[in-house]
């Protein structure tokens, strides 16, 4: 399809959104990620029945934490979409990479110049 | 099993905001299965203080460790090592925890990150329930396997009171009323004859009116 996204997204591989941990979060953004979207399928689509719906209520609760601790939490983020939505996965990375931009890089990082990671 | 819930992280920042590095300890017993403060959750609380000092120009070190139980003396030894460079520990455990690691490591500033709430258990996947009120003479063999001293409001042995109604108390229609569930297992057991019975006034002195409690097994007693 030759569709462009942001060069700056790092993609990791994980075998379900259902199995996105907290910590996998928090630690990009202590690594000095600018935001994090997490991609699960479609609801209702889930080979495991329910991991997508898990890995936002997951994501969901990473936000609570983030907004607690004034790190803001909407630097975080779950998306739904499927393995055959290329057009909508380079719509998200910019949708996310334009809200990222508007708040600027992670607050945790000294450079103040520091590239934006996500992580899908 | 003790059923704690975590306390606010703002909360617990405030009490180690003096210290430069700090312990966490999660345990491994019943705040794991209550996902209040297990591995998992321990090493989340330090993740999110780590970003929070950060975010205030105050870094600070953290170093995790879960133990099998905090309740035990065995199962903290572990810890001697590890504490000797550090301002804080942060027990993730119950209230018996935090009092094993202060006993312990005289020396540590030693807080807790949790509320510890009740004895009960799961009703459904992260719901648990109060079940047991630790009054220290059980007489669930009276009411048909059901609580009267801690699923009763007024914890009293012959109920129900006035204020039952619609199988509900009064002091919600979302509480049930544990005499109308023990009515209706009674019934359903065939020994509805058995709450005619009046039981006389409980016998609290082995519950809380001496102090804390010790339970003594002299047959296993070393030395």
């Amino acid at each position: 399809m030759r569709l462009q996204y942001a060069s700056n997204v790092r993609i990791v591989e994980m075998p379900c959104s259902g199995t996105i941990d907290h910590r996998v979060i928090l630690h990009a953004f202590e690594d000095g990620a600018d935001g994090v979207f997490v991609a699960g399928c479609m609801e209702g689509d889930c080979h495991f029945l329910k991991g997508n719906i898990r890995g936002k209520k997951r994501v969901n609760h990473v936000k609570q934490i983030l907004d607690e601790i004034g790190f803001g939490g909407e630097r975080v983020e779950f998306f739904n979409l499927s393995a055959a939505q290329g057009q909508r996965f380079a719509e998200i990375v910019k949708e996310m990479t334009e809200r990222i931009m508007k708040l600027g890089p992670n607050p945790l990082t000294s450079n103040p110049d520091g590239k934006e990671g996500g992580i899908a | 099993m003790i059923i704690a819930q975590q306390k606010p992280v703002k909360d617990i920042a405030a009490m180690i905001s003096d210290c430069n590095k700090v312990l966490f300890v999660g345990c491994a017993g019943c705040v794991t299965v209550c996902l209040a403060g297990g591995e998992k959750e321990t090493e989340i609380l330090a993740s999110s203080l780590r970003i929070m000092r950060k975010l205030e120009h105050k870094p600070i070190e953290t170093v995790t460790f879960t133990a099998t139980r905090q309740c035990d003396p065995e199962y903290i030894v572990a810890l001697d090592n590890m504490v000797q460079e550090v301002d804080a520990i942060v027990s993730l455990a119950c209230g018996v925890g935090v009092q094993y690691l202060a006993e312990r490591f005289k020396d540590k500033w030693v807080v807790p990150a949790l509320d510890t709430k009740f004895i009960g258990g799961a009703t459904e996947h992260g719901v648990w329930e109060e079940k047991c009120g630790l009054c220290g003479d059980c007489v669930l063999h009276l009411t048909g396997g059901i609580c009267p001293i801690i699923r009763c409001s007024k914890s009293i042995l012959n109920g129900p009171c006035g204020g039952s109604q619609y199988g509900k108390c009064e002091i919600s229609k979302d509480v049930d009323c544990a005499w109308q569930l023990i009515y209706d297992r009674m019934t359903a057991l065939g020994k509805l004859d058995k709450l005619m019975e009046i039981q006389p006034p409980k016998d609290w002195t082995k519950s809380r009116d001496g102090g804390p409690r010790r339970a003594v097994r002299e047959d296993v007693m070393i030395g």
